[in-house]
């Protein structure tokens, strides 16, 4: 730990400093950045450590900084964040201080934000069942327990209202709670607004914390926010024993703001400008989900990101869509037909689906009945277009049936509404009761014996 | 890896830390150092290695989180480049990119994070394993032949080898218990000197072990999945890659392939991946039973587990122990399968040390040698005539799963590897989109071994295999033609014998082509099985082909015989023989046959 200041600064560009003649720094290292006439330091830390020269990454804007009367000292620490069970029910800004006029947290442990990986070998597989109360997620794309699933969305999509309604309604069979860490990067404040609203109408406040950091704050920031959420979720889980839902948005944003850091360090870009290390870095994020052998907490994430232009091969959705185990597509066209929540079903995937059903977790029948919903939608869809190329006229009765199931799919069992919690078993009665607009021959994907049970008689 | 054995050698401290960045450091003090040796650095014995020398300085890349390191900080010479520990008890275990064991790590931290500067031996050092001698006193021995055997699983009976370079008389072989260092044998020198064997032995992991010599291919890998054996197969000691964006199923494919194929030993190579995926092979591969050997499949697995977030430099690493290791066992004169998910990751590693070591980028930003690093990689695999006198043969075949970006193959990662596999599974998003898995396409798709095999289908399998075969992927290649007419006219302008391509093609796909990997009896099909199943749908085409153009007909006769609606259940007949087969292809030939009087 050194307590010595230096001065000699001798380049400020973007959100990097560069001080030299400096000794005993080491590599991450937090940076206190004291700047003539200002009260409070700024922060940031080491990217990159020379024999006496130190580049640093601010985490505050490097407006009004001056390279003379400018103070750097080396704290001889890794950037921390004080955690405690209290900061459930506070809003904090993206650096994590109080945001919401309230006291300042006392923290029961300061904990490195970064974070460690988990040893897989000290990984549990997810496997129970989340009923997020939304039909197309619960039967068709399970959501469980430890997963680390996202909502792809486009600009303009109601991405907002799905992910508060997760929130609002997500329950597990044991009846216990989530506890929720709410992290908002770069986005706009009527957005933050609404989800700290949200939260507070739910009564879901009391058992939140929130990170608030707005297009209008620091770009630089952004960067530490999702990690001082998870900071504190891994602290409530593994050391408190709660269920945590974290959710960040929008990720595309902080993506950005490690674009604007790589960029300013002149290093060799990837795709799109992004930086090489993209899929490292969005890992170290991604990743900081699960379930862990003797830990009775866990950890789910629902980071949201926006593809520009909807597409979805771009480096941010691409990347994402790597790490973590699946995706929810919100669908343009859905939405513009009035559906809510407009769910792609077909280009949504739960990669852990088959952990959370099943009989004992949901029912027995669940399995056949979302295979069996899958083909006959996509049956559907296909008769769609063919009827908008050759005519309905050349529809046969089946097909017909199958065009009238898919209209029905999207309209009650998809677009089931804002507010509208469903039990899995309502959603699957629903399934049922749709399939039963289809000739018995064209469902191969569940049986007889199913058939008889599940079926509402006509 | 070094651990234990460094530590009887004693790090020298050499020199001193200059410049850290992320994963890189540069230290001075390393003018007797060797280019990829492995150094420790700093206090906290950081294990590192060196990979680049400019007279006194030296680039090296940390295995672990370098926050907290700083200019001035100790680096320790071992002396040794990097290498992995080979001895029994390397079966069932888990490791990270540099030979840790998981298990141990966890046990050393007493944490589920992974802590850094844990040292923790490759395979229990303590551990007694029984030793039956197969050479005798006296014996003349060259390198790679077999002193003895230990039992180290249920399935696998590790040979205990002369090591690359030794050789000479036998001049004393022990009988027992012993842990892996005790001395087993030693054997004297033409010039008198005497060397100790133990069963540990180490070998650096960029250098390919010896073989005596490559032989050609001739038989194929059977993994039971129905559009790989049949359409697309890959031999004992080829090299295949799978190629897919997300969600196409490249996990699944691989995994299948780890489960059900008929290599006797697996090396899975987790290489910047999900953890929550190898957690899912972990628990799954203890309750697995293996369909060759009626064990559970964990017994003939050994696991390199280097997770996306863990460090990056390790994920480099990760791929050349686990190849290191599976040659290790080909030595022995095994079946050994690599699979590792997903070399992208380790390009990108490859790509990020680079960047950080400022060189001249190529393609993308990666380095200019990513080609003759993934060539060099993938020429490791064949099957060989191993070192020794007996004239053993090994195989290994290394399948590697790519990522390309937005699923586009003309990036550097997919084009290099392209160059260098024979094999090639085409994962089609939009197959994966309409569910239909594994969504291997089978117009992109390729494999150059089938021509190789073709003596061995004729013989093992049926006369008519290669026929066959070629006949049903002809029937694919038209349907996608005829599809195209569809979409422009509508079905009706087809001719019926059109229409029959496409029946019996849509067969090919939904009842053979697709394959429910998440069901058990599904999930594997034996080749006999496959070739009968397929054979039958053919036999619906070509007796078809004959009634259809002898008579005026409605289309739907064809499809109303009875016949038609069983093809979709053959799959599920997991009892059915050849014979079996048989009867239903005599089934629908008569049934096709008797249109023709009725119509008439």
């Amino acid at each position: 730990m050194s307590n010595k200041e230096y001065t000699d600064i001798s380049s400020i560009a973007g959100p990097l400093m560069v001080v030299e003649g400096v000794e005993g720094v080491k590599y991450e290292e937090l940076v206190e950045v004291n700047v003539t006439g200002e009260s409070a330091p700024r922060f940031g830390k080491v990217l990159d450590i020379s024999k006496d020269k130190a580049v640093v990454q601010m985490f505050a804007p490097t407006t009004g900084m001056t390279a003379e009367g400018t103070r750097a000292r080396f704290r001889g620490e890794t950037l921390k964040l004080g955690v405690s069970e209290d900061m459930l029910g506070r809003v904090f800004n993206g650096v994590g201080e109080v945001a919401d006029g309230g006291p300042e947290i006392v923290a029961e442990e300061r904990r490195d934000i970064a974070g460690e990986p988990i040893n897989p070998y000290s990984r549990e597989f997810p496997n129970d069942f989340i009923q997020t109360g939304i039909g197309s997620i619960d039967v068709m794309n399970t959501l469980v327990r430890g997963q680390k699933l996202p909502i792809f969305s486009g600009a303009g999509l109601p991405h907002s209202r799905l992910a508060a309604q997760i929130a609002r309604q997500a329950s597990v069979k044991d009846g216990s709670d989530f506890a929720i860490v709410f992290a908002t990067l770069g986005v706009s404040f009527e957005e933050a607004e609404y989800f700290r609203r949200e939260f507070e109408e739910a009564g879901a406040l009391e058992r939140s914390v929130l990170f608030i950091n707005t297009a209008a704050d620091p770009v630089v920031e952004r960067v530490s926010t999702p990690r001082m959420a998870l900071t504190t979720a891994e602290y409530l889980a593994f050391e408190k024993g709660k269920h945590v839902l974290v959710i960040l948005t929008d990720m595309t944003n902080y993506c950005e703001a490690l674009r604007e850091v790589s960029s300013a360090r002149k290093e060799v870009p990837g795709r799109r400008g992004y930086p090489g290390y993209l899929y490292t870095d969005l890992s170290t994020i991604y990743e900081r989900a699960g379930r862990i052998k003797g830990k009775q907490g866990t950890i789910t994430q629902i980071p949201i990101l926006t593809m520009p232009d909807d597409d979805k091969t771009h480096p941010v959705p691409d990347l994402t869509g790597y790490i973590t185990e699946g995706q929810f597509v919100i669908s343009r066209e859905l939405y513009r037909k009035g559906v809510f929540p407009p769910v792609d079903v077909q280009g949504s995937l739960s990669r852990l689906w088959s952990a959370g059903v099943g009989e004992g977790k949901t029912r027995d029948d669940h399995s056949a009945l979302k295979d069996q919903l899958f083909a006959s939608y996509a049956t559907g869809r296909e008769v769609r277009e063919l009827a908008v190329v050759l005519g309905e006229a050349s529809l046969d009765d089946t097909d017909r049936a199958h065009l009238k199931f898919a209209d029905e799919f999207e309209r009650e069992f998809v677009g089931q509404g804002e507010f509208e919690n469903r039990s899995v078993e309502e959603s699957l009665d629903i399934g049922w009761k749709l399939l039963a607009m289809l000739p018995q021959t064209s469902l191969k994907r569940v049986k007889k014996e199913q058939i008889e049970q599940y079926m509402p008689k006509s | 890896m070094t651990n234990t054995d460094t530590a009887s050698h004693g790090d020298t401290k050499a020199g001193e830390i200059l410049r850290v960045t992320g994963p890189l450091v540069r230290a001075n003090g390393m003018h007797e150092a060797k280019l990829y040796e492995v150094v420790k650095v700093s206090e906290e014995k950081l294990l590192g290695e060196i990979i680049e020398l400019h007279g006194d300085e030296a680039a090296i890349q940390v295995y672990e989180e370098t926050a907290g390191i700083g200019p001035g900080d100790a680096v320790y010479r071992t002396g040794r480049t990097m290498s992995v520990a080979l001895a029994p008890g390397l079966l069932e275990s888990i490791y990270d990119g540099v030979q840790r064991p998981l298990k141990t790590l966890q046990e050393v931290a007493g944490d589920h994070y992974i802590k850094r500067g844990i040292e923790a031996s490759p395979v229990d050092m303590e551990k007694k394993w029984k030793f039956n001698p197969v050479a005798k006193e006296g014996d003349k021995v060259q390198e790679g032949d077999v002193l003895g055997e230990v039992q180290e699983t249920a399935l696998i009976m590790h040979k205990i080898m002369v090591p690359p370079g030794e050789g000479g008389r036998v001049a004393s072989i022990k009988n027992g218990d012993f842990n892996v260092t005790e001395e087993i044998a030693t054997l004297k020198h033409d010039d008198d000197s005497v060397a100790s064997i133990s069963m540990l032995q180490y070998w650096p992991i960029r250098a390919a072990r010896p073989k005596h010599s490559k032989i050609f291919p001739t038989e194929p890998l059977r993994t039971g999945g129905r559009s790989v054996d049949t359409f697309f197969p890959i031999a004992k000691g080829g090299a295949g890659c799978i190629p897919g964006p997300f969600g196409a199923g490249k996990t699944v494919t691989q995994q299948g392939i780890a489960k059900f194929c008929d290599a006797e030993i697996i090396v899975y190579i987790g290489c910047g991946e999900r953890g929550n995926e190898m957690t899912e092979v972990l628990d799954e591969f203890p309750h697995l039973i293996d369909p060759n050997s009626g064990e559970p499949l964990m017994k003939r697995t050994i696991l390199i587990a280097n997770t996306s977030n863990m460090p990056v430099a390790a994920r480099e690493a990760s791929v050349y122990t686990g190849i290191t290791i599976a040659e290790y066992y080909r030595d022995m004169g095994y079946n050994v399968a690599l699979m590792a998910d997903s070399t992208s990751r380790w390009a990108e590693a490859m790509r990020e040390i680079s960047g950080r070591l400022e060189e001249m980028p190529g393609e993308e930003g990666y380095p200019a040698y990513l080609s003759s690093r993934t060539a060099e990689f993938y020429e490791r695999a064949g099957i060989v005539k191993t070192l020794g006198s007996d004239g053993r043969t090994g195989s290994l075949t290394v399948i590697g799963a790519v990522s390309p970006p937005g699923g586009d193959l003309s990036e550097p990662v997919s084009q290099a590897t392209l160059r260098v596999t024979k094999t090639f599974w085409s994962l089609d998003a939009d197959l994966a989109y309409k569910k239909h898995f594994p969504s291997i396409n089978w117009l992109n798709s390729y494999s150059l071994y089938a021509q190789n095999f073709e003596d061995f289908w004729r013989k093992e399998i049926a006369e008519d295999f290669v026929e066959i075969r070629a006949t049903a992927m002809s029937l694919l290649e038209k349907e996608s033609k005829l599809l195209e007419i569809v979409r422009l006219v509508g079905m009706e302008s087809l001719s019926n014998s059109d229409r029959l391509i496409l029946e019996v093609a849509r067969m090919i796909r939904e009842d053979f082509l697709f394959q429910n990997a998440f069901d058990k009896d599904d999930a594997y099909t034996p080749l006999d099985r496959q070739y009968g199943i397929l054979k039958s749908i053919v036999t619906y085409f070509e007796v078809g082909q004959a009634v259809v153009n002898q008579a005026e007909f409605e289309f739907a006769t064809f499809t109303s015989v009875p016949s038609f609606a069983e093809v979709a259940d053959l799959k599920n007949k997991l009892e059915w023989t050849k014979d079996d087969y048989q009867t239903f292809q005599e089934k629908v030939r008569s049934e096709l046959t008797a249109l023709v009087g009725k119509v008439a």
